[in-house]
C-alpha cells in the first residue's frame, strides 16, 4: 500500500505548477476576470500542447491515456492558479460524456478536437429546479424529420459562451437522452448569469426550436444515465482536487501575511488565535486532499465504493474550502475585505465550487443512502 | 499511488486474521464492564501472553529483540486487524508501542538485552512518567529532579496521569538533571524500578468514574547511572521520540474502532424512534450520521497518507499533530451524534437494564471528552502545527 504521488505524478505536478506560474499568474487571472469574454485561444493552445486536454482519453483520439490521479494533479494545480480556462467543462464534463457514450465516429468528430485543443465544449444539465440529479432533467427533444427539435432553457451552464458545442441532457418520449448541440445552431442564445465566482462564468442557454440532427444523439435511456453518472463522478472528483489546490493557496497566502503583518510590535502569526486559524486551514486542506485523491484512485481502480468516495470527498471539500476562505480573509483583517486582495477570489470560488455538482448537504444525503440505509 | 495491500502485506493480514478468529476470547467486553481494575488487568495480561506465545507482540520490533521484523505497513495492518477483531488491548501497551521502540533507538546493548524481551512477554509491566501537576502542555517545565551522588541518582518529585502506574514494574521517567540549563536542555530520561523504596502510587479517579490513571510520588528514590536512557541532559530528544510514536502509531487503529462503533450506531438508528420515525429516516440525523462517516473516513485516509510518507523513509514528525486533532475532535462530535440518535436512552449508564449496549454509549460519550486533552491538548497540537509545520513564530 502506498498512498502518495508516484515520481511521474509528482513531476507532472511540478510541471503544472511552473506552467501556471509562468503563463497565468494571479494578476493575469484577475485581468481576464475583470474583462470577461471569450477564452484566451493562445493559452488554451498551450494547455493542449502539454497534452492536458486529452489527459484521460485514449490515444486513438489523440488523448494521453493517463489516469484519474494525473487528472487530479492537474486540477489541483489549476485550482491553485484559479486558471481562467474552460477545462473542467470541456475536458472533465463534455470530454468524459463523449468518451463514455460516443460511437467511434462521434468521438472522432467531437472528442478528437477536444484532445487536440481545437474545440471547447460544455454540458448543459440543470433547469429551473436546479437539481444535479439526472432524474431532474425534463427538457423535451421532439422528433421532427430529419432529427429532433429542442425548445426550452438550460441554466447554470459553465463556460457556455466559449464552447463550440454543448452536450445537453433532454428527454425523448420521456426517456433520458444526451444531445450534442452546436453552439452556432439557429435559435440558440447564451446569456450570462452574473454570479459570485468571477473566474468561472455561468450562463443561461435558451433553446428556441433548435434543430438537432439524429447523428448528434450521444446516448439514450440507461446508457445516457450511466454516462451521466460516470461523468458526474469523474468531474466531482476532479473538482474536489481543484478545491484542494485553492485551499492550499489560501493557506500559503495567509501564513505569509501572518508572518509579515505586525500589530502590537509582533507578527500577528505569533498570536495563538491567528496561529490556530492557520492550523485549521492546514487541517482542512490536508483532509480534503486525502479524500480527493482517494476518490480519484477509487474511480481509476474500479473500486466498488467509488461513488461513496466521491461523495465523501465533495462533502468534506465543500465545507473545508468555505471555511478556509473564511479564515483566510479573517487572518487578513481589513485588508482581506478589499477588492485588491486575492483571497476573496478564492472565497468566491469556494462557494461556487461547493454548489457545483451538489453541495455538501446533497452529498451527505448520498452518503447516508449508501451507509445508513439498509438494502 | 496504489492503495491495495501488496501480496506480502496480504499474506501477513490473512495469517493474522485467521489467528485472531481462532483466539480472541469470546464475549470478553461484556465481562470487562463489571470487572474490577485488577481483574481487567489480568485479562489483558493473559491476552498479551497468548499473543506473545504465537509471536504476535512487537511485530515491528527487530527479530534480534524478539519482534517479528515487520514493515511499518504490516504494523499498521496488525493494529487494524486487532481492532477489527475486537481483541483486547495488550497489558504492556506502553512498553510495546512507545517505550520499547525508544529503548531500541537510544538504549545501550546491555539495556536492550535487559528490558526488551520482558516487555514483550509482559513479565515486566511499564508505565510512563512525563506529565506533572505543573507541567502538562509545557512539559519541559517539569520539576521532578535527579541529583547525582557518586554513581547514583537521587530522584524526587510527583508525576500525574500515569497509566497503569499501580500495575507497573518499571517507569520511563523524564526528570530534570540540570536546573541551571535552559529548560529543554537539562532533562534526562530514566528507566526506574517501580519497586524501589520511596515510590508511592495513588489512583487518580477520572470523570468517567474509573481509574485508568495514577499519580506517582518519588521520594529519595535511588537510580544507578546505568538506568539513564540516552545521554544525561538529552532527555528531551529521547522523550520527544516517545511522543512522536504516541501520536503517529497509537492512532493507526482508531479508525477501525470508530467504524465499528459507527456501524453499531447505524443499526441502532433503525430501531430507535426519533421525532416520530426511525432515527435513520430523520433528515437532520441522516445529515449528522453522514457527516460523522465523512469525518471518520477522511481521518482514515489522512492517516494512510501519513503512514505512507513515514514508510517511504521518513521518521514520524510533527504531522502527527494533525492526526491527533482530527481523531480527537471528530470523536467528540461523533459521540454527540450517537447521543442524538439514542435520545433519552443516551444518558443511561452501565447497571441500568434500559441502557442500550450495557451503557457503552454513555461511557464513550464521557470518555471522549478526555480525547482533546490526553496525549497533548488540541491547543498545544495547533501550536505545533503553527510553528513546526507552517513556520509561524513560536507564541510562547
Amino acid at each position: 500500500m502506498h498512498f502518495d504521488l508516484s515520481e511521474s505524478q509528482q513531476l507532472l505536478k511540478n510541471t503544472a505548477r511552473k506552467f501556471w506560474q509562468a503563463e497565468c499568474p494571479l494578476a493575469e487571472a484577475r485581468r481576464r476576470m475583470e474583462a470577461p469574454g471569450a477564452c484566451d485561444a493562445a493559452l488554451w493552445k498551450k494547455i493542449a500542447e502539454q497534452g492536458w486536454t486529452g489527459v484521460l482519453f485514449p490515444e486513438e483520439f489523440d488523448g494521453l491515456g493517463l489516469g484519474m490521479v494525473e487528472m487530479a494533479v492537474l486540477m489541483e494545480e489549476m485550482g491553485r492558479a484559479l486558471a481562467p480556462v474552460p477545462y473542467l467543462a470541456t475536458v472533465l464534463m463534455a470530454g468524459t460524456l463523449l468518451d463514455r457514450a460516443g460511437t467511434p465516429a462521434q468521438k472522432r468528430r467531437w472528442l478528437g478536437p477536444i484532445c487536440r485543443g481545437e474545440a471547447r465544449a460544455t454540458v448543459a444539465l440543470l433547469e429551473a429546479a436546479a437539481s444535479w440529479d439526472p432524474d431532474g432533467v425534463s427538457l423535451a427533444a421532439d422528433k421532427s424529420a430529419p432529427g429532433f427539435t429542442v425548445n426550452g432553457a438550460k441554466l447554470f451552464v459553465a463556460n457556455a459562451e466559449e464552447a463550440d458545442s454543448l452536450i445537453c441532457g433532454a428527454r425523448i418520449d420521456g426517456e433520458l437522452a444526451l444531445l450534442v448541440i452546436d453552439r452556432r445552431s439557429k435559435g440558440l442564445t447564451v446569456e450570462p448569469m452574473p454570479a459570485i465566482d468571477l473566474t468561472r462564468q455561468l450562463y443561461a442557454v435558451k433553446l428556441d426550436h433548435v434543430e438537432v440532427p439524429a447523428e448528434n444523439i450521444l446516448a439514450t435511456g440507461a446508457a445516457a444515465r450511466q454516462a451521466l453518472d460516470a461523468m458526474l463522478e469523474t468531474a466531482t472528483a476532479g473538482l474536489a482536487a481543484e478545491m484542494v489546490g485553492g485551499m492550499q493557496r489560501v493557506l500559503e497566502i495567509s501564513v505569509e501575511y501572518a508572518k509579515t503583518r505586525k500589530q502590537f510590535g509582533k507578527p500577528i502569526g505569533q498570536f495563538q488565535a491567528v496561529q490556530h486559524m492557520c492550523a485549521d486551514m492546514l487541517l482542512a486542506a490536508e483532509g480534503s486532499r486525502s479524500a480527493a485523491y482517494y476518490a480519484a484512485w477509487a474511480i481509476e481502480s474500479g473500486a466498488p465504493q467509488a461513488a461513496l468516495a466521491v461523495s465523501v470527498a465533495k462533502a468534506y471539500a465543500g465545507d473545508a474550502y468555505r471555511e478556509t476562505g473564511n479564515r483566510g480573509i479573517q487572518v487578513h483583517g481589513g485588508m482581506g475585505f478589499t477588492w485588491e486582495n486575492d483571497v476573496h477570489l478564492y472565497y468566491r470560488r469556494a462557494k461556487a465550487s461547493d454548489l457545483l455538482f451538489g453541495d455538501s448537504s446533497y452529498h451527505r444525503e448520498k452518503v447516508a443512502r449508501l451507509v445508513v440505509d439498509h438494502d | 499511488m496504489d492503495l491495495n495491500l501488496t501480496p506480502q502485506e496480504l499474506r501477513f493480514r490473512d495469517e493474522l486474521r485467521a489467528w485472531l478468529a481462532a483466539n480472541v476470547p469470546a464475549g470478553w467486553q461484556k465481562q470487562y464492564l463489571t470487572m474490577t481494575m485488577q481483574e481487567r488487568f489480568g485479562l489483558l495480561l493473559a491476552w498479551q501472553k497468548k499473543l506473545h506465545a504465537a509471536g504476535w507482540t512487537g511485530v515491528a520490533w527487530p527479530s534480534a529483540y524478539g519482534g517479528r521484523g515487520a514493515t511499518l505497513m504490516e504494523q499498521v495492518v496488525f493494529l487494524e486487524e486487532v481492532a477489527r477483531a475486537g481483541a483486547p488491548p495488550q497489558a504492556n501497551l506502553l512498553a510495546v508501542g512507545l517505550i520499547g521502540p525508544t529503548i531500541i533507538s537510544y538504549g545501550t546493548e546491555e539495556q536492550k538485552q535487559r528490558y526488551l524481551a520482558k516487555m514483550l512477554n509482559a513479565e515486566e509491566i511499564w508505565c510512563q512518567g512525563f506529565s506533572e501537576p505543573n507541567a502538562g502542555s509545557d512539559l519541559a517545565a517539569l520539576q521532578t529532579e535527579a541529583r547525582l551522588e557518586g554513581d547514583t541518582f537521587i530522584l524526587n518529585g510527583h508525576k500525574v496521569w500515569t497509566s497503569y502506574g499501580w500495575a507497573a514494574d518499571w517507569c520511563a521517567l523524564l526528570v530534570r538533571t540540570d536546573p541551571a540549563a535552559p529548560k529543554h536542555k537539562g532533562l534526562t530520561y530514566f528507566l526506574v524500578d517501580m519497586h524501589s523504596p520511596g515510590v508511592t502510587v495513588r489512583p487518580l479517579r477520572q470523570m468517567t468514574g474509573e481509574s485508568e490513571f495514577t499519580e506517582v510520588f518519588f521520594e529519595n528514590v535511588r537510580a544507578p547511572a546505568s538506568q539513564v536512557l540516552g545521554q544525561v541532559n538529552d532527555g528531551w530528544n529521547v522523550g520527544i521520540s516517545t511522543l512522536m510514536h504516541e501520536r503517529n502509531t497509537l492512532g493507526a487503529s482508531l479508525h477501525v474502532t470508530f467504524k465499528r462503533q459507527y456501524d453499531r450506531l447505524v443499526e441502532l438508528a433503525h430501531t430507535m424512534q426519533r421525532n416520530g420515525r426511525p432515527a435513520a429516516a430523520d433528515p437532520v440525523l441522516r445529515q449528522k450520521l453522514a457527516q460523522s462517516f465523512v469525518e471518520i473516513e477522511t481521518f482514515r485516509l489522512t492517516q494512510m497518507r501519513a503512514i505512507s510518507r513515514v514508510s517511504a523513509g521518513g521518521v514520524p514528525g510533527p504531522e502527527g499533530s494533525i492526526l491527533k486533532i482530527l481523531w480527537s475532535e471528530l470523536n467528540q462530535r461523533f459521540q454527540q451524534v450517537a447521543a442524538e440518535v439514542l435520545g433519552d436512552y443516551a444518558q443511561l449508564t452501565e447497571g441500568s437494564p434500559y441502557a442500550p449496549d450495557e451503557g457503552q454509549w454513555a461511557y464513550t460519550f464521557l470518555r471522549a471528552r478526555g480525547n482533546t486533552i490526553e496525549a497533548g491538548t488540541s491547543e498545544i497540537q495547533r501550536n505545533i502545527v503553527g510553528h513546526f509545520v507552517l513556520g509561524l513564530p513560536k507564541s510562547y
